[in-house]
């Protein structure tokens, strides 16, 4: 890696303020995808600025909505009985990112703000309906996904918390890529009182996007077989040496059925 | 403590420092006043360099030195030398086209070393690198094996027409030919062996050393043969005489034949060293080794079989192309022809073989000896052949091998391809495999495997191997450069314990336990009373390394070999001792004793009386207990045995999961069980890596895609099944141990039975070959084109 400056600050606003004074430091959170990119040379920041001690980790359940602190590791997440009670497809989905050392360094706001278009959570607060809680605001999530490693997120602007509401049913199915173990196609599923939501990472170039067509059809027969005649067109899905953009959409209906089958 | 020699699966020694973080590692070693090296590598798979700027390198913060290869050139410095030459069919010897340590001219693969920078700390040479300005002409590439060999293809060097290295043949055409023209049945099968790379552990690491007092150097490297390191670089490359050169391969983090060659990298360090008078460290990243070790397989071959109206095989014909990569690497001629083509008979008695193979330059990494070398080629070929005669002509598979083995009662037999077998009993491996695995009760569990919607196949592979390389004078007349006999010295210390100095190398075998088993069973001294020392040419005795099985079969004899004169040395000492003639003591658990009498003494007596010898023959005998010898064998070892694997594909995905694995081996004497265990789970671990999951994908212009653990699978051990591993051992004749070796069947034997069984599976769908590795999305491919033929049925 080059050589950096490396702060850690003690609140907030000393570390909103030393990434929005500077467009070239950068923010540290669990590090699994930064410092490999760090060690790779292909990133150049001027400060890193760690996160950790912001005091933003922990999962609280209110009402009908779970709050996680944007620094609490998948390794929590998965071992936490209140999201497996409240959202057994996150609980689930946080157990299969990585290996046990990644999910017990990477963290949930990291993920998020990073936005890779084959990592796992984007799936789960699109399909959820969560709300990004920011320093500064809070974004829905069908307006914080903005394409590949790209997100509404401002210079300077940190994750505090992401807020989801409780389904009544939820499920997450991933199909990995075999070499990265990163999702070639991952959906997630929850259904709610009034409707049901679908959102799935991996597969567009576009990054994490909701499948309309089986919401609709979800919401009138929450079962596997109300899809099972859906095609996905392979137009502006990804395709590299792992998965052709054909085999993805046709992935996408095979997961898709299996997550709501979980779910059900 | 019970018992700890020969035949007990007594606990890996070694292991305790391995697994507790105090292995000593190259990297672990740093010496005083180092310096580091970086190398800065092509970006482009072939370009004419036109020049190189490093002034902005050589002046940044902490730099010492940049070295481009005109710099070596200018101090006649060698390239890296090739250890094996083939002749072509028309007697010409191979293309040798030069290796330069860093390039000069022209680059030829990714990863082509083109400078050096050595500066103060890693960091300061890694941003100096990044300021070495080359300016290079494009030139087009050919990656891929086919697309070289067509004509008007890109040259990768001057002065190799066509790209061919070699093209060589083993067998008579019109002979083979003839009988084709008159078999009852002819199968052909093209098929592709796949490009791997090895993916060691550890990466590997150079330290050049230069003493300015004594003016000694000194490598320390990651290397499976430190002697043959030490012969090549000093007398071929720097021209350091062996006296004033050492090579020392401590710990070393798994190999897989791609830490046995002479790399570019050892020779810049060490030259370097003298050059800046400090010691010069280079560790190899991660990403670096994807496209510096040498890579494995990447053939591409058509057989044929002709058989008559009984099935039993008449003759087989292949051509084979085989990728050379860029350059060639060290053993990387002998791998597609004398590790390759003399063992396509494999365990059957085909009575006539013609084999062609076309070794070609590519502009991709070189590609050398991995893991089986040659073997699991010759077996993938054969058994995938043999299944697809089955298919093709209707006879049952298991049958059709069992008809066609060399029986157990005709050995010694020789092969039509130069080999003659010492020993194996095919029939019976297959039998036991076959009730291990629960042959017959396969179709009830593929058909509660298709109630679960599963397409449940099964596949076998019956398979011999050739290694305990290798009898020198034969190696020799093949090509070889290099003589393959082992050494080892005993040294007998005065109060009765033991260190071995063995010529081969562990590099995660287990040889400090198993070599030590040996010295418990032969002298019986107590097994933590024997050290096993290896890996620098300072201490040990001329020796040739580990690679192709060879450490027990080859290394191992030349210990017995060794402690037979420790034991006839004794006699004399004892006899002398005890006032008996020397031929009356018999030694037997440790203790000399006089033949029929109560009257003994122990090795540690005798030793201590050769290293005190106030009482003692001196006028016959030396003082001292310390005896070496050299074991050429006379000739190689042929494990064999049968590998069964049974799979489960998930039609909706492709996506095959490995359920049941069986082997069966025959690897002769066995010295320690478990670790025999160990390595056919390895093997075999590597074996299903290379049938579904493992490719080395280039792109048509030379670019590597696969270049990362990102994009490269490797075998998980949740990808790995419970395996059965038994053995049915029959004994190596030519040895004194009996053993055969272990360290790569389960590489061998395991790739073809894995893709039998995925060919099973989906024998519905009318599939009759495919080439690995049998990924998911392929799988669904070919599911995908096979739904429409079948609805239309």
């Amino acid at each position: 890696m080059y050589d950096f400056a490396y702060q850690k600050p003690g609140s907030l606003a000393d570390a909103v303020k030393v990434l929005s004074g500077d467009m070239d430091a950068k923010a540290l959170a669990g590090g699994q995808t930064f410092i490999p990119v760090l060690k790779q040379r292909l990133n150049k920041p001027s400060t890193v600025v760690d996160l950790a001690k912001l005091g933003l980790t922990g999962i609280t359940v209110s009402g009908d909505k779970v709050t996680i602190g944007a620094m609490t590791t998948h390794a929590a997440i998965a071992s936490s009985p209140e999201i497996k009670a409240k959202i057994p497809g996150l609980q689930h989905q946080a157990s299969m990112i990585g290996d046990e050392a990644v999910r017990h360094r990477g963290t949930m706001g990291g993920s998020l703000a990073n936005n890779d278009p084959a990592a796992c959570y984007p799936s789960a607060l699109l399909a959820l309906g969560g709300t990004i809680k920011t320093d500064r605001r809070s974004i829905a999530a069908d307006d914080f996904f903005q394409g590949m490693f790209t997100t509404a997120l401002e210079q300077g602007e940190i994750i505090v918390s992401i807020e989801l509401p409780i389904p009544e049913k939820s499920a997450y199915e991933k199909f990995r890529n075999p070499a990265s173990r990163y999702a070639i196609v991952g959906v997630f599923v929850a259904k709610f009182a009034s409707d049901v939501r679908l959102a799935i990472t991996g597969a567009s170039q576009g990054g994490v996007f909701r499948h309309t067509e089986m919401e609709k059809a979800l919401s009138a027969n929450f079962s596997p077989d109300a899809i099972s005649g859906i095609v996905t067109p392979a137009d502006g899905l990804n395709g590299d040496i792992h998965a052709s953009a054909e085999y993805r959409a046709h992935l996408i209906g095979v997961v898709s059925k299996r997550a709501v089958a979980k779910a059900v | 403590m019970g018992f700890q020699g020969i035949g007990a699966s007594v606990r890996r020694k070694e292991d305790v420092r391995f697994l507790s973080g105090k292995g000593n590692y190259t990297d672990d070693i740093n010496r005083p006043g180092q310096l580091y090296a970086v190398i800065k590598r092509s970006d482009r798979p072939h370009a004419k360099i036109n020049g190189i700027d490093i002034a902005a390198a050589s002046a940044a913060p902490g730099v010492v030195r940049v070295f481009v290869g005109a710099d070596l050139a200018a101090e006649e410095i060698g390239g890296l030398p090739c250890g094996w030459q083939i002749h072509s069919k028309d007697g010409s010897p191979m293309a040798e086209p030069p290796h330069p340590v860093l390039a000069v001219g022209k680059v030829r693969h990714v990863g082509d070393p083109v400078a050096v920078v050595i500066a103060e700390t890693k960091q300061q040479a890694k941003n100096a690198a990044e300021l070495i300005e080359i300016d290079y002409s494009d030139l087009p590439a050919v990656a891929n094996l086919t697309d070289a060999v067509v004509p008007g293809a890109v040259e990768v060097h001057d002065g190799v027409p066509g790209n061919i290295c070699y093209d060589w043949v083993i067998g008579d055409k019109a002979v083979v030919d003839g009988v084709f023209a008159g078999a009852a049945h002819v199968v052909k099968l093209d098929l592709v062996n796949n490009r791997l790379i090895p993916n060691a552990m550890e990466p590997r690491v150079a330290i050049g050393d230069f003493d300015t007092s004594s003016g000694d150097f000194t490598l320390y490297t990651t290397s499976q043969n430190p002697h043959v390191i030490r012969l090549l670089m000093g007398a071929f490359v720097l021209h350091i005489p062996e006296n004033k050169l050492r090579v020392v391969a401590p710990d070393v983090g798994g190999g897989f034949g791609s830490k046995i060659y002479h790399y570019a990298e050892e020779a810049i360090v060490t030259w370097a060293a003298g050059k800046v008078r400090r010691p010069v460290k280079w560790t190899c990243e991660r990403s670096e080794s994807f496209m510096s070790d040498a890579h494995g397989r990447d053939h591409v071959s058509t057989a044929e079989m002709a058989l008559d109206a009984e099935g039993h095989f008449l003759g087989l014909r292949i051509t084979t192309l085989a990728n050379m990569g860029a350059y060639l690497s060290t053993f990387a001629p002998a791998v597609p022809t004398y590790l390759y083509a003399t063992l396509l008979a494999g365990v059957y008695k085909t009575p006539v073989i013609y084999v062609n193979v076309k070794a070609v330059f590519t502009n991709t990494v070189p590609v050398d000896a991995y893991r089986g070398a040659g073997r699991p080629e010759a077996t993938f070929l054969l058994e995938r052949l043999v299944d697809v005669i089955a298919h093709d002509t209707g006879f049952d598979k298991v049958d059709l091998r069992r008809k066609n083995f060399i029986p157990a009662d005709a050995f010694p037999y020789q092969t039509p391809v130069a080999l003659q077998y010492d020993s194996g009993d095919y029939q019976t491996t297959l039998r036991v495999a076959l009730a291990n695995a629960d042959w017959e009760g396969f179709e009830a569990r593929r058909a509660a495997a298709k109630g679960r919607g599963k397409l449940r196949g099964i596949g076998i592979s019956t398979y011999l191997e050739a290694c305990g390389i290798a009898p020198s004078a034969v190696v020799g007349s093949l090509g070889a450069r290099a003589g393959l006999y082992e050494v080892a010295e005993i040294r007998v210390h005065p109060t009765g314990s033991v260190t071995v100095f063995t010529g081969t190398h562990s590099h995660g075998q287990g040889h400090e336990t198993t070599l030590a088993q040996l010295v418990v069973s032969q002298l019986g001294v107590p097994f933590d009373q024997v050290e096993v020392v290896h890996g620098d040419t300072a201490k040990i005795p001329f020796g040739m390394g580990t690679y192709g099985s060879r450490s027990l079969a080859v290394g191992g004899s030349a210990m017995v070999k060794a402690m037979d004169k420790v034991i006839a040395k004794g006699k004399k000492i004892a006899a002398h001792l005890m006032e008996a003639s020397v031929e009356d003591i018999e030694f037997a658990d440790g203790k000399f004793t006089v033949a029929g009498t109560d009257k003994s003494k122990a090795l540690a007596e005798i030793s201590l009386a050769a290293y005190v010898p106030h009482n003692y023959p001196i006028e016959e005998l030396e003082p001292g207990l310390d005896e070496t010898a050299f074991y050429d064998p006379k000739n190689f070892t042929f494990p064999g045995g049968c590998h069964i694997a049974e799979v489960e594909i998930d039609p909706e995905t492709g996506v095959v999961e490995m359920v049941n694995f069986t082997a069966v081996d025959d690897v002769g004497r066995v010295v320690n069980p478990m670790i025999v265990e160990g390595q056919v789970q390895g093997g075999v671990a590597q074996g299903i890596g290379q049938a579904l999951m493992e490719a080395c994908n280039y792109d048509p212009s030379g670019q590597l895609l696969s270049g990362s653990f990102m994009d490269y699978t490797m075998p998980r051990a949740n990808d790995i099944p419970n395996m059965s591993v038994a053995t049915e051992n029959t004994m190596c004749t030519h040895n004194p141990l009996g053993s055969k070796g272990c360290g790569e069947v389960g590489a061998i034997g395991s790739p073809p039975a894995v893709i039998n069984a995925v060919v099973d599976a989906l024998k519905e769908y009318g599939v009759r070959h495919l080439d690995m590795p049998a990924t998911g999305a392929k799988l669904w491919s070919i599911i995908q084109a096979a739904r429409p033929l079948m609805a239309a049925e």
